[in-house]
């Protein structure tokens, strides 16, 4: 079998999972909640076995050692990868703090993702390292910035659940602020389901640049009639949620999590999370610079938006520390912190222009 | 709190300086600003951002490009008032962690001590417990349970019957590294940024250069010169996707080669403090006339070959027959057109240099043929076997070359970041004091303890030691 078959399975394994997770939540049923953990943990053996058949794949391609060959060098690879790092840091708190339910909120994130690699037609092929990918440091760089990727994730799925259990009017602003976000979400998705049917299935070519096609079927359309309607389409998609959020509230709720743990387990995220993505991501990405190009700092929109991140995460630890922030505020950081991640992270790939083309395929 | 009126403008000032709340508004600007410097582009011509602009503004986009202009947004970075953001943020950082580090630098110095009743029984964290056995027992294994949950030193005072330790009390300072980290990090921008240099050197194959060019064209010369002997392109098998890119350099000083190396993507040369990185090359037909085409010449059955160097339109013997070869055509990158099987050239890069070779005996031509270097087939001739080596001359290696002198400063700072984070967040500071008294034949353990993170594992620590107990 090879790598993408694997791929695939932990794919599908992962969205069973989903399925069996919510079904768990709505009838408490322990036999269901054991087979989604059973699910969840093949998909992970898949998916890692699939990580270790790619880099047998890559080296076959790249001759270039096994150093040089962990797949982690372009965007299909690190979502992969991003996703490997998320199931295991919920496998990690099923276990530890022995509650699944988390399960229907972190699969999900796992599950949009792949749909995500799906959707936009990121190319799959394995392409041998160029000169500028060479370096020891990109195993470093590369993967503690994934590892804290995921951990703002969970802090960002925690503190939305936590929002949602204990926002009461729909006047609050923490109402507004966290159906708002979600709707944001749902409606980029949707529209990258809408570039998806529009040129992946006219274009010949579907593994041109999606940079140059994102959104072009929606918001970047050259259509004023059409953007007109997807901003219309926006604003409806988080009006609904808006409007039905307490339905949402109302399933979260019924899963008994307290929100002192959900709180908790938000700060325990960014805890981790920050000093990986300062070593990781920030020093190790300013000595692999300066090894590769002779400048340890650019302001290329990539570093930049890694220190926009950074601050705002530097920011939810002082306030936390300091003023003792607690609850809706500084849940309200944390998700604005993770927006800021899924910017530097994608964002700044699929709109910007910079030195760092890595990715961008 | 002293009172308003009373206070000095400098302590007002330091006030201010002092306050997270300046500490947020800074934060804000320079995040605020700088998400601006990434969606408009740095340092290009004005027609790419115009027309980005235009995208939004319409026709007005050129005079917003002119605000934007003015107010320093297209080099933004560079800018004075960015810089005067970071400054005012450092200055910010220092200020605050002066202002708080007394307090925790006495507490990071004082080590733990028997505590008061009172205060002790404000700190008891488990009911207490009873246990068996005499007082002196119980002291020596509460000594060794501690031990166990990782308080390595632990004292015993008998005045108070409380045994007491402590750990990670220097993890308090760990923000304070931190922060520190932050300072040696700008610290060593700025040294860079007045005492080093940066700039780009553009050398022929077997060209020599004792200056390079900075940003804004202006020569600067290093202390010694720099030649470079050959630069190569390989590529992955049978394709264009390049695998390296190599520049052999020699640092020449006073007439005497100093120093020789092949450089690569990742791997530079450092000479004196300042560093050669591979940045680009080029091609450049001009350079013909100093080339030099390499080949090795087999002549035909026998297993000898001969190494020859010539320029283009002059001969060479090839061994063994009377037959005179001379290159009279090349091409850096020689391609087959598939519907017409015609050659031509398909890059202005050395993808796949090639030579066209007339052979020739007593004046008259008797052969011609394109001889490919990454096609070993095209190499067999009537005469022998010719292989391309390499046109020498005609490429160019483009160095970034860097003197930082403040770079280490940033390493340094670095590490701080690395150590400061491990500490503030990793590693806390944990106090136990454990009271043992005798009463009517029973021994009684009250334990008190506090910690300045991560309580619960702290918890849990003491509960392994309640239980074992
Ligand atoms: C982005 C830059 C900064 C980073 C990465 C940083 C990092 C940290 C960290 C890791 C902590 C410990 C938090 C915890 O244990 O949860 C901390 C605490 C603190 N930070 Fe910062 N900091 C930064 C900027 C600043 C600035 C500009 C100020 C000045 C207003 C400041 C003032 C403080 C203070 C007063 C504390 C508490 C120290 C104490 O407990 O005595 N920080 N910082």
């Amino acid at each position: 079998m090879d790598s993408s078959q694997l791929f695939g399975i932990a794919t599908i394994a992962y969205i069973l999972a989903m399925v069996a997770y919510i079904a768990y939540l709505a009838f408490k049923n322990s036999t269901i909640g054991s087979i989604a953990t059973t699910i969840t943990i093949a998909g992970f053996v898949s998916h890692t076995i699939a990580f270790f058949v790619r880099t047998a794949e890559f080296l076959e391609v790249g001759q270039m050692g096994i150093m040089r060959a962990i797949p982690l060098t372009n965007l299909y690879e690190s979502l992969i990868f991003f996703v490997w790092c998320i199931i295991l840091g919920y496998l990690v708190i099923e276990f530890k703090y022995k509650t699944k339910s988390f399960g229907a909120f972190i699969t999900p994130i796992a599950g949009m993702t792949l749909a995500f690699i799906e959707l936009s037609g990121i190319h799959k092929d394995i392409h041998p390292l160029v000169p500028a990918l060479q370096s020891n440091w990109l195993l470093s760089h590369v993967t503690m910035s994934f590892l804290a990727y995921a951990a703002f994730a969970i802090s960002f799925a925690t503190a939305m659940m936590y929002l949602a259990v204990t926002t009461e009017k729909k006047k609050d602003g923490a109402y507004i602020f966290w159906t708002t976000t979600l709707g944001v979400f749902i409606t980029i998705l949707a529209a990258m389901c809408i570039d998806f049917f529009a040129f992946k299935i006219a274009a010949s070519r579907p593994e041109s640049f999606i940079k140059s096609y994102l959104f072009k079927a929606t918001f970047r359309s050259s259509s004023g009639i059409v953007v007109l309607l997807s901003t219309i389409g926006l604003g409806a998609i988080i009006y609904a949620v808006y409007n039905y959020g307490h339905i949402l509230k109302k399933v979260i709720t019924s899963f008994n999590l307290s929100k002192d743990v959900l709180d908790d387990l938000t700060y325990k995220s960014i805890a981790v999370g920050f000093p990986v993505f300062t070593l990781g991501g920030l020093i190790f990405g300013a000595v692999w610079a300066d090894q590769a190009w002779g400048r340890y700092w650019s302001w290329d929109p990539k570093e930049t938006w890694s220190l926009i991140t950074w601050f705002v995460y530097a920011f939810f630890l002082h306030a936390r520390y300091l003023r003792g922030w607690k609850g809706q505020k500084i849940a309200i950081v944390a998700v604005v912190g993770f927006v800021s991640t899924i910017f530097t992270y994608l964002g700044v790939n699929l709109l910007l222009t910079g030195l760092h083309s890595y990715g961008a395929q | 709190m002293e009172d308003k009126k009373s206070q000095g403008i400098v302590d007002r000032i330091w006030n201010i300086l002092t306050s997270i709340k300046l500490a947020v508004v800074v934060f804000t600007l320079i995040s605020v600003t700088s998400i601006a410097g990434t969606l408009i582009q740095q340092q290009v011509e004005p027609e790419r951002n115009i027309k980005m602009l235009t995208k939004v503004f319409g026709d007005s986009a050129p005079a917003v490009f002119k605000v934007i202009n003015a107010m320093g947004f297209t080099d933004m970075y560079r800018s004075w008032w960015f810089l005067a953001l970071l400054f005012i943020f450092a200055v910010n950082l220092v200020i605050c962690s002066i202002d708080r580090l007394p307090g925790i630098w006495k507490l990071a110095k004082t080590p733990i001590r028997p505590i008061e009743p009172e205060i002790f029984k404000s700190m008891i964290v488990r009911p207490q417990i009873q246990v068996k056995g005499k007082l002196e027992d119980t002291v020596s294994s509460v000594t060794a349970e501690l031990k166990k949950i990782g308080f390595s030193n632990v004292l015993t005072d008998g005045k108070s019957g409380q045994i007491y330790s402590e750990k990670g009390r220097y993890s308090r300072l760990g923000v304070y590294v931190t922060h520190l980290s932050i300072l040696l990090i700008m610290m060593g921008g700025i040294e860079g940024k007045f005492f080093g240099f940066d700039g780009y050197l553009a050398l022929p194959e077997g060209g020599t250069a004792s200056s390079i060019e900075s940003r804004d064209g202006s020569k600067i010369p290093l202390e010694f010169s720099v030649r470079c002997d050959d630069f190569d392109v390989s590529f992955y098998d049978d394709t264009d996707t390049p695998k390296s890119y190599v520049s052999n350099l020699v640092v020449i000083e006073n007439n005497k080669e100093v120093l020789k190396k092949q450089i690569s993507v990742n791997d530079p040369l450092r000479y004196k403090g300042v560093v050669f990185y591979q940045a680009s090359y080029f091609f450049n037909p001009d350079n013909i006339a100093n080339s030099k085409f390499k080949m090795k010449v087999y002549a035909q059955g026998a297993g000898s070959s001969q190494d020859v160097s010539v320029g283009l339109d002059q001969s060479f013997d090839v061994p063994g027959t009377k037959i005179k070869g001379k290159v009279v055509d090349y091409s850096p990158a020689v391609g087959i057109d598939n519907k017409t099987g015609e050659l031509f050239t398909y890059s202005n890069q050395m993808n796949n240099p090639a030579a066209f070779i007339e052979f020739s005996e007593a004046g008259k031509t008797v052969h011609k043929q394109w001889v490919l270097k990454r096609f070993p087939e095209t190499w067999k001739t009537p005469f022998g076997s010719i292989q391309l080596l390499d046109i020498w001359g005609v490429q160019y290696t483009g160095l970034q070359v860097r003197k930082d002198p403040g770079v280490w400063l940033v390493y340094l700072g670095c590490l701080f970041m690395a150590v400061g984070l491990y500490a503030a967040f990793f590693m806390s500071h944990r106090r136990i004091w454990v009271h043992v008294a005798e009463e009517k034949g029973k021994t009684t353990v009250t334990v008190a303890g506090s910690a300045n993170k991560n309580k619960i594992q702290f918890d849990q620590k003491i509960d392994s030691l309640t239980k074992s107990l």
